[in-house]
């Protein structure tokens, strides 16, 4: 099971849930299953190519998952993944 | 002796007329990132501590705290440099790396709030400060605070005003705490009423035009004011990305992103108009504030 934190700026299309769980493998399947559960999520963090929007970033466990694999990172067990709006620009971790 | 202080280079900015390509109404922009910090929010700053110090709120045994996301924070951070205050901001962590450097060299003082919950968390984090230790903090809270749409009222309505040679027809901009927006539309409506005054908009809540707020998701500042609104024009980040860079190609002109946004904003609604229109809006910071971005290169 990992977690994907949203936005508050988002949870208005989660029925005010911030913290959501699932059983995925990859970022990318996780993010499949929750645009799946809340469709309206989908204009928001993707493009009309199904790309992930540039300026949305991925955080897995505080570190942004382009240091990674990617969408393609791969998930274990008790993993948070946190999207974030990269406010242009910059790859600090979120709490720095 | 000249005894000036970087404070009196605020304002008095450069009209700059833009070519685009379209034949419809011209188009100028007010260069507010010339001014000394760097953008636009140095009217509001300036305004607001100079009437903290007037009244008494401001003194050498408090210091200035602002929640920011980055720009009017680094104002604050100049202003209170050169002024001799300590300067305490709440700004969400995923502000930029620039904002924060440049926080750091005036030497004030980070408050990190949470990313997921943006410019609110922020502002709330500010809030509770201020209230907690009412004695410790000068609270300037530019969401609410009156100074900040007046500094437009004030200064940037009448200088397009008379840099237009009273020929403006429309104001388009971008609203953050919404003070440049509030401030100059209400002041131009007054000097002509058939001045439009469009707010660009960003077109999601989630997005990345920093310093920009998707209205209808956030808390509203105080002063807020809908009857201003005429109309709203809703801009894409990825758009307002590919505009800042046509840009600075096409007009010379390196400009953030938000600026990007409102130019973008500006062409769509001077496309739409007669040629002799006359469109205005605001460069609120320049591009130098966002080069960690992958987006230049």
């Amino acid at each position: 099971m990992i977690t994907i934190q949203l936005p508050t700026a988002l949870r208005t299309f989660t029925d005010g849930q911030a913290d959501l769980q699932f059983e995925a493998l990859t970022v990318e399947a996780a993010l499949c299953q929750l645009t799946e559960q809340f469709a309206d999520l989908q204009r928001h963090l993707f493009d009309d190519n199904g790309k992930l929007r540039s300026f949305v970033n991925v955080y897995l466990n505080d570190e942004d998952v382009r240091s990674f694999d990617g969408v393609n990172t791969s998930l274990k067990d008790g993993d948070v993944l946190m999207l974030i709006p990269a406010i242009a620009g910059g790859r600090e971790t979120p709490r720095t | 002796m000249n005894s000036s202080t970087i404070l009196d280079a605020v304002g008095n900015t450069p009209l700059i007329p833009i070519r685009y390509h379209g034949n419809g109404a011209k188009i100028f922009a007010k260069a507010e990132f010339m001014n000394p910090s760097g953008s636009v929010k140095d009217r509001a700053a300036k305004a607001m501590l100079l009437r903290g110090i007037q009244n008494g709120k401001l003194t050498n045994n408090n210091a200035i705290l602002d929640a920011t996301s980055g720009n009017t924070g680094i104002a604050l951070a100049m202003f209170g440099a050169v002024l001799g205050y300590r300067v305490v901001l709440c700004l969400p962590s995923n502000a930029n790396r620039e904002r924060k450097r440049v926080l750091r060299a005036y030497g004030a003082e980070i408050i990190p709030t949470s990313p997921l919950e943006s410019s609110d968390g922020a502002l709330l984090k500010a809030k509770q400060i201020a209230a907690e230790n009412p004695d410790k903090y000068f609270y300037t809270d530019q969401y609410n605070n009156e100074e900040n749409w007046k500094s437009h009222y004030n200064g940037t309505a009448l200088e397009i005003w008379e840099q237009t040679e009273h020929k403006i027809t429309h104001f388009v901009a971008g609203m953050g705490t919404s003070g440049t927006f509030i401030g100059t539309a209400r002041r131009l409506k007054e000097l002509n009423p058939s001045i439009k005054t469009v707010p660009m908009q960003p077109a999601s809540p989630l997005h990345g035009l920093e310093g920009m707020r998707h209205q209808a998701s956030v808390i509203p500042s105080g002063f807020y004011d809908t009857s201003l609104l005429d109309g709203q024009l809703d801009i894409q980040t990825e758009d307002a990305r590919r505009t800042t860079l046509e840009f600075a190609k096409e007009n010379g002109l390196f400009v953030g992103i938000s600026s990007g946004a409102n130019i973008l904003a500006a062409m769509k609604l001077a496309e739409t108009l007669p040629k002799d229109d006359l469109v205005v809006t605001i460069l609120c910071d320049s591009g130098f504030r966002y080069l960690s971005d992958e987006m230049w290169d």
